[in-house]
């Protein structure tokens, strides 16, 4: 009874079935856990965390410079803006937008830096269902690759105050 | 019930008039700990209504169709509801467990009355105050207050008051443990329901301690007294508290489970080394379990976040696969020796269903295995989490690991709590016996909505699928909406369930008929099966339909995990 202290002896090696099962569930949790070492090496999908300290007006001012000398176009008053191909990216993300619109080329490899002006916030690239956590203070680095064609929404995924559900961006892949 | 013939050998340590023998199962039942496990089962029903409640009006708000509440209100009833259900509720019940297994299982009176009613009244007042401080509207943050996301001091004060209460509670918990071990009240090891209790105790304490760690200077920064709170060291904290806070939750589960299993069908752990061994796999493997809340953030390395997943993860995880298989097994060898021992599944058939203890507590089994367990460790994987991080994938798996399994359990377990604790009858048994399947069923389908919405990308806390106003028009396909209305319908159903619940534990608390003096009736008859098939011819490890059983289990869970990698496989390349 599991109410009851159990009487002397209980210590003993499971047996039959429960012993069958111990060993099925154990071996599982070793597939599981060799998974996500092999893919970090043989995956594409990874998120590897690179990050550095930054602060909300040393972003804000590589942001305008990469926007200013990028920018490609104009949208709802918004600067789109061309990444060259194998170089660095800037996206801002503040209460309640992302700044700017990025453009980019399928198959080239950018490293695209994301970060906060205020609050915490989400980077999600639909309808993809890419979801990366931007946090003010972090300079996020996305090494990433487009691997389809036409215009991705981003929305936010962290609350982030009363517009949270107004916070949309896009990223263009030609 | 159970035959309770086995009696306690040695007397308790209770002061004279301070015990009295359970006219149900002859247990002794200290009564300084009954008046607590009443008070805080009460407080815990309390926060449960209205986090209910609030939990309605959101499950309406985000279905499409409806969209009840403002955008303001929304959020302030999403704090609302975080916090008076996985803090309120579960930490108040959860005390209530500990008073029991401390006392009436070890024979032990409780170590401090005192002590217990400073726990129960900074609980109590520690939850009215941050209900004050979201009613006020100056506390909009969601349960994870997310620094620089500011709140009203009050807000986190209150916090800190129920986590210190819960504290002392757990203290009280662990003096009991050592005044009935000095008194000798009971011989040998402490039964396997207590040992789960404690390892829900220890846990709690470094939960508790991580709160504590993370809140103080939160509070002091809303105060303005220091400037600044770093967003990942907070994160990283606060989910210490936060992630490890299921596994108190957990533990508590499934020493319910053990419990309700010997209550209702009279089983017993088949090897209790195997089940005491996956309880200490909980203590020492769950610490760092935080780290699948940050598994796609920057300020913490791939190598941190691979790490803490698999080795704090997977040996819990295997714990849980232990007690899936050993839960189901001691039901299965307890209604074979019944006489039911015809066929794989003639065990399960004829188990007690119509026992809301029992179907509460299989049902919970069920959902947080099947559904729980399967998803939470597919989304906890580090890279799969790139998919599912903040959408409605998530709560679509919380739901179904701490509601379907935690709160369901706590549920099944109260239709024993009520007349044997509160020694009241329940009104409207009928209800009593669907009010398991309605909120189990409902949470469940809520559950699959959220998850299937979640796939397409939907975001958890979010108020406008639609995004109005937003600078650039999105949006998201049919399919998305049809899971968000079939959410929004599982969440009508739980909640009449939940009402339901309230409605019976009220009327029979209140108003009930006393059973004082007398045992309680038996919710259904004693199973009898055949006759000529005896107890002795039953082998004690021939379980086939529970290896059945699981080996369904791990073939859904291989299918569901793999899928997901190949989802991943078909993503943009991310480094």
């Amino acid at each position: 009874m599991s109410i009851y202290s159990p009487s002397e002896g209980w210590l003993q090696a499971p047996r039959g079935p429960e012993r069958i099962w111990i060993g099925l569930a154990l071996t599982w949790c070793i597939v599981m856990s060799l998974a996500m070492p092999y893919w970090h090496f043989y995956g594409k999908q990874n998120s590897s965390g690179e990050s550095y300290r930054v602060s909300a007006v040393d972003f804000g001012a590589r942001v305008r410079q990469f926007a200013e000398a990028h920018k490609v176009g104009e949208e709802a008053g918004i600067p789109i803006v061309e990444i060259p191909p194998g170089g660095d990216g800037y996206l801002l993300a503040r209460m309640w937008s992302f700044y700017p619109v990025l453009k980019m080329k399928k198959g080239q490899t950018y490293r695209l830096h994301i970060s906060s002006m205020d609050l915490q916030h989400g980077f999600s690239l639909q309808p993809l269902n890419m979801n990366f956590q931007v946090l003010p203070g972090y300079d996020h680095v996305l090494t990433i690759t487009p691997t389809s064609t036409g215009i991705f929404p981003i929305i936010c995924n962290e609350f982030c105050g009363i517009g949270h559900h107004m916070m949309t961006g896009r990223i263009i892949v030609e | 019930m159970a035959s309770a013939v086995e009696s306690l050998p040695i007397l308790g340590n209770h002061p004279k008039d301070e015990v009295r023998a359970c006219d149900t199962t002859s247990l002794p039942v200290c009564l300084a700990a009954q008046k607590f496990i009443k008070l805080h089962a009460v407080a815990a029903v309390v926060f449960l209504l209205i986090g209910g409640l609030a939990a309605l009006a959101l499950g309406l708000t985000r279905w499409p169709a409806v969209h009840l509440l403002s955008a303001q209100w929304y959020y302030r009833l999403l704090t609302l509801h975080g916090l008076n259900m996985l803090i309120f509720w579960i930490l108040n019940f959860e005390i209530a467990v500990l008073y029991f297994a401390g006392t009436v299982l070890l024979n032990s009176r409780l170590a401090s009355k005192s002590a217990a009613w400073i726990g129960l009244l900074l609980m109590v007042i520690g939850a009215i105050t941050v209900d004050a401080a979201i009613y006020a509207g100056k506390s909009d943050v969601l349960m994870t207050s997310y620094v620089p996301l500011k709140a009203s001091p009050w807000f986190y004060l209150g916090i800190i008051l129920v986590a210190v209460g819960a504290l002392i509670g757990v203290i009280n918990y662990f003096a009991t443990l050592y005044i009935a071990k000095r008194d000798r009240t009971y011989t040998g090891s402490v039964p396997l329901v207590v040992f789960g209790a404690t390892a829900a105790a220890i846990i709690a304490v470094v939960t508790l301690l991580h709160g504590a760690v993370v809140m103080i200077p939160t509070l002091l920064w809303s105060m303005g007294i220091i400037e600044n709170v770093d967003p990942a060291w907070y994160r990283i904290t606060w989910w210490g508290l936060g992630h490890m806070s299921q596994q108190v939750n957990v533990c508590a589960m499934v020493s319910i489970w053990y419990l309700l299993g010997t209550l209702t069908v009279g089983s017993r752990p088949l090897n209790q080394a195997v089940c005491r061994g996956a309880f200490v796999l909980y203590i020492l493997f769950i610490n760092v379990a935080s780290a699948h809340h940050l598994l796609v953030d920057p300020g913490v390395g791939a190598g941190w976040k691979i790490w803490n997943t698999s080795y704090a993860m997977y040996l819990a995880v295997l714990a849980s696969m232990i007690h899936g298989f050993t839960v189901p097994a001691s039901i299965e060898v307890a209604m074979r020796k019944k006489g039911f021992d015809r066929g794989l599944f003639g065990w399960l058939a004829n188990a007690p269903w119509s026992n809301p203890g029992f179907s509460g507590f299989f049902l919970s089994l069920v959902i947080f295995g099947f559904g729980g367990g399967i998803t939470g460790v597919t989304l906890g994987t580090q890279q799969i989490n790139i998919m599912a991080h903040n959408t409605l994938r998530i709560p679509g798996h919380f739901h179904v690991t701490v509601v379907g399994g935690t709160t369901l359990a706590f549920m099944a377990i109260t239709y024993y709590v009520i007349p044997l604790v509160f020694q009241k009858d329940f009104y409207a048994k009928a209800l009593c016996r669907i009010q398991p399947y309605l909120f189990g069923g409902g949470i469940t389908m809520m559950a699959l909505g959220m998850s299937f919405a979640g796939s397409y990308g939907v975001p958890r806390r979010h108020w406008d699928v639609e995004f109005t106003g937003g600078q650039f028009a999105t949006g998201f396909d049919a399919g998305a909406h049809v899971m968000l209305g079939i959410m929004g319908i599982g969440a009508v159903i739980a909640f009449l369930g939940l009402l339901l619940y309230c409605l019976l534990v009220v009327a029979a608390v209140f108003f009930g008929r006393s059973l004082e003096g007398k045992p309680m009736l038996a919710w259904n008859e004693e199973p009898r099966g055949k006759t000529g098939e005896t107890a002795a011819a039953v082998d004690e490890h021939k379980t086939p339909g529970t290896l059945v059983l699981v080996t369904v289990f791990l073939t859904a869970f291989a299918v569901y995990y793999f899928a997901n990698w190949m989802w991943l496989s078909d993503l943009w390349e991310v480094r």
